[in-house]
């Protein structure tokens, strides 16, 4: 083998992932009363598909309990065995264990057999019950009745023709007879008779045959297995050694050498093939995914999948894209080079034109990072089927929009608040079917996710009819944690948004009302840091809904320029709530120094940016400076500003890649003038300042930036 | 920037691209700040640039001056004088910037470093270096690499590290540099 097969592993992982996702949903799709023979072939051929891969890469402990799996399934499929409900679980069990099992190859550990082997036994134990006698019958081209009786022969004589596309389906005759040749001492001799000349040859098809011959105790089942992908498509004839096995001892050479150009002639066919047949996505990113592979390789801590299959329709329109970039470029040059000007509108129009294909051009370079968001939504059936039965709710999922396109990143960091909620929402939120029917409900709850664009945001909704907020308990409990005073005149929303400060976190007690609160201030900080926002409705006795607003990209920001002294700042525009010009009467002296606002009733503390910047301004004063108002973590600070700029977009650009983390500032951007300016971190802001701990007294002091 | 320095810092360059193609060398490049002559493996530069206006960095440690602009990417703009320790010299035209690529535990980082001007390339077999004596007490002996000597003229070989930036010994007045 002089291909390195371990640069297919990673395709070899994600389609496993692929597979092993279709199988779960398959199986949590299965009607056990009605059981649809489509839904079991689906699963069958995701197994059947890992277990193949997983052969040919030689992760046999994969193979081998995959097998086991698979045959039960094929028992299934053919009506002689019969699936309960609790063979469901043991079926989801497995998926379970060959995910953890591709896991641990991926991040280069062998696998931990220990699981697999406890579910194995429990599938031949089945399998011993019911079906013990089938298990052969099923390879029908074996001639004679001999049964496999392995002290009967001194080996078998094969005969093996497969058809001209078995190199397609990605079956490798010469891994076949790797395996035939650990069962026992294997000579292999060619028929080439048949290869057309070389004009004619097609270098993808098969065109030899070969006449095999295994001296050994191999059972005539051990030698079946070994060709069971490709028994249906090829002529297959496995007749017993007898004992003279003279035939086979004829020169070979020759026929060697053809197995080896075979070889190499596959090497070559494989890999593409392979992701051909897989799915409606393409494999043009083959290239580009080894290419992102080999830096990505040096952090392997988080194996954070670094390739997107992209569409072709998608990489087909950014080429068209680009021409017409190139295009107006060479017309621009052509204008340029003997400019007048006359030629002032020409050039105009071609400007314009320019900025509109290089708006579309970041339009679409942008789509190719968008995933339809039930990549994030897949795994919840499985969550709320299993978490239902745990908890003894009735439980009925629906899923709308899965089609929403959402940036990868977000996509992968959205994934655990999603899973929080929806777990609150189960937990807390839904009652048990007692006392639904009680309160008049149906005693089958419901939980809706549902995801829709709005002007270039996403929102996510988390939808449950449960019992809803319980507004007096969580008002009692945070005037009892000091986070609000009995004084306070808060709004129902007001309340209800209690529940995401930090405060109310960690007490146990909160668990017991109805309401939720466990670890939703960690919910709503994850979801900030990806520049979004969570909000809760509820309505008591008719459940909840909480609302998560995201941008679609992580690359872009709206942001608001404003200026201190000299320096140019960027203020993300979701964090601004207002800005005032101040007046005398607003301020107000705080003993130590830290200045507020009183707006509305509100006291707001003020942020001199220059004082924690250390940089020079040209209105060092509060009195006679511009205040924007902005919100992090939940608090509102007033931060003093000499001017405010331009509104626009900015492409955010890591400061971390090349430098380290930066107090108050979460990134750069540059500028129009080509200048680098700082994207300003309100939380980080706040911190640094060192104001608002007095406002909300658990401020909690986490995600406190270390130096790299 | 003058013509004359950018003809320079064009030949200099063209230099670079020549020395990349082939690799392992013991090749160094070097420049000359505050009177002497320091070398960096010419490998790890990317290339030379004049002098920009940057975007100074909050609270940074003084010897970082800023952000700058390279073509996209946010990179660092360091001052070798004072991260050792020598007086700060005025940016103007004429002030060289070596672009270069510092190793750390993860991905190398790309930074600038500020210098007076750039000198040659010079061939230093593993031979011509001598392992830098005891410098403990100056700043920059934690840079040192060795000592290179050619033609009677002896220069300090530089290894830059990520303490470049995490260096906070200098962070002496937290008054940013104007830029």
């Amino acid at each position: 083998m002089s291909v390195d097969l371990s640069q297919f592993h990673q395709v070899f992982f994600e389609e496993s992932y692929e597979g092993l996702d279709v199988m779960e949903s398959a199986l949590l799709n299965i009607d056990i009363s009605a059981i649809d023979d489509e839904t079991i072939n689906e699963i069958f051929r995701a197994a059947h598909s890992i277990k193949g891969g997983s052969g040919t890469f030689g992760f046999v402990d994969i193979a081998g309990f995959t097998h086991v799996v698979e045959t039960l399934l094929d028992l299934i499929r053919s009506d002689q065995f019969e699936m309960k409900a609790d063979h469901v679980d043991l079926f989801l069990r497995s998926v379970d264990c060959i995910r953890t099992m591709i896991n641990q190859l991926e991040s280069g550990a062998s696998c931990d057999m220990e699981v697999a082997d406890e579910l194995k036994i429990a599938f031949n134990l089945l399998l011993d019950g019911e079906a013990s006698p089938d298990t052969d019958s099923n390879s029908g081209s074996i001639e004679g009745d001999n049964q496999s009786d392995a002290s009967d022969s001194e080996g078998w004589q094969i005969y093996f023709k497969p058809e001209l596309d078995i190199l397609r389906t990605g079956n490798d005759p010469v891994r076949m007879f790797r395996e035939l040749a650990e069962l026992g001492e294997l000579t292999v001799s060619a028929v080439i008779d048949e290869i057309p000349s070389i004009s004619d040859i097609d270098p993808e098809a098969c065109y030899m045959a070969w006449n095999l011959t295994l001296w050994g105790s191999a059972t005539e089942a051990q030698v079946n297995e070994v060709f069971e992908w490709v028994v249906d498509d090829s002529e297959l004839t496995i007749t017993p050694l007898s004992l003279t096995g003279g035939e086979a001892e004829q020169e070979q050479e020759q026929e060697q050498e053809q197995v080896v150009v075979t070889d190499e002639k596959e090497k070559l066919s494989e890999p593409v093939l392979e992701n051909v047949q897989e799915q409606i996505n393409e494999p043009v990113d083959a290239t580009l995914k080894q290419a992102v592979k080999k830096p990505a390789s040096k952090k392997d801590t988080k194996t954070e999948s670094a390739s997107i299959r992209v569409g072709t329709d998608k990489i087909d329109d950014l080429i068209n894209m680009v021409g017409e970039l190139v295009i107006t470029q060479s017309m621009l040059s052509e204008l340029g080079k003997d400019f007048s000007i006359e030629s002032m509108p020409k050039l105009m129009e071609g400007l314009e034109q320019l900025s509109m294909h290089t708006r579309e051009l970041q339009e679409n370079v942008m789509r190719i990072r968008m995933l339809p968001i039930s990549f994030a939504f897949s795994r919840f059936p499985r969550l709320v089927h299993d978490m239902s039965k745990n908890l003894n709710k009735k439980v009925e999922l629906i899923l709308l929009g899965e089609q929403t396109e959402l940036d990868k990143t977000v996509m992968e960091r959205i994934g655990d608040p999603l899973v929080h909620l929806v777990r609150n929402s189960l937990d807390h939120g839904l009652e048990l079917p007692e006392n639904r029917v009680a309160s008049g409900k149906d005693e089958m709850g419901k939980i809706t996710l549902n995801a829709f664009h709005q002007g270039g945001n996403i929102i996510i909704q988390i939808i449950d009819d449960g019992a809803g907020l319980n507004k007096e308990k969580i008002l009692s409990k945070a005037i009892e944690n000091g986070l609000v005073s009995a004084s306070d005149n808060l709004t129902n929303d007001q309340i209800n948004d209690l529940i995401f400060l930090p405060g109310f976190s960690t007490a146990e007690a909160v668990t017991d009302i109805s309401g939720r609160g466990v670890g939703m201030d960690v919910v709503r900080r994850n979801i900030q840091d990806l520049n979004g926002s969570v909000e809760v409705e509820s309505k008591e006795g008719e459940g909840s809904v909480f609302t998560i607003r995201l941008p679609l990209t992580l690359a872009i920001l709206d942001g608001q320029l404003i200026n201190v002294g000299d320096q140019v700042y960027i203020f993300p525009l979701v964090s601004i709530v207002e800005s005032i010009q101040s007046h005398d009467q607003m301020i107000h002296r705080v003993s130590g120094g830290c200045d507020v606002l009183r707006l509305r009733n509100e006291y707001i503390p003020i942020i001199k940016l220059w004082e924690v910047f250390n940089i020079k301004s040209d209105h060092e004063t509060v009195e006679d400076g511009l205040l924007v108002i902005v919100e992090g973590d939940n608090i509102k600070v007033a931060v003093l500003v000499d001017d405010l700029l331009a509104q626009q977009q900015v492409v955010i650009k890591s400061i971390r890649e090349n430098y380290r983390p930066v107090h108050g500032v979460s990134g750069a951007t540059i500028l129009g003038n080509g200048t680098v300016s700082l994207i300003l971190d309100i939380s980080g802001l706040i911190k640094l300042a060192g104001v608002g701990r007095d406002a909300y007294k658990k401020v909690s002091e986490s995600n406190d930036i270390e130096a790299a | 920037m003058s013509d004359e320095t950018s003809s320079k810092l064009d030949e200099i360059n063209n230099e670079l691209t020549d020395v990349k193609s082939d690799e392992p060398s013991d090749q160094f490049l070097t420049f000359f700040m505050a009177g002497e002559e320091f070398g960096v493996d010419i490998l790890a530069v990317q290339e030379i640039r004049g002098w920009e206006p940057i975007t100074p960095i909050p609270n940074a440690p003084n010897q970082v001056l800023g952000f700058t602009n390279l073509r996209g990417t946010v990179a660092p703009i360091i001052d070798l004088r004072l991260c050792f320790g020598v007086e700060a010299a005025t940016y103007e035209d004429s002030t060289v910037v070596i672009i270069m690529l510092v190793e750390t535990e993860r991905e190398p980082k790309i930074m600038g470093v500020v210098v007076d001007a750039v000198s040659d390339v010079y061939n230093f077999s593993k031979s011509h270096i001598q392992p830098s004596p005891e410098l403990s007490q100056t700043k920059q002996a934690q840079y040192v690499k060795g000592l290179g000597s050619i033609d009677d003229k002896m220069v300090i070989l530089l290894e830059l590290t990520e303490q470049l930036i995490t260096d906070s010994d200098v962070l002496a007045g937290r008054q940013l540099q104007a830029s």
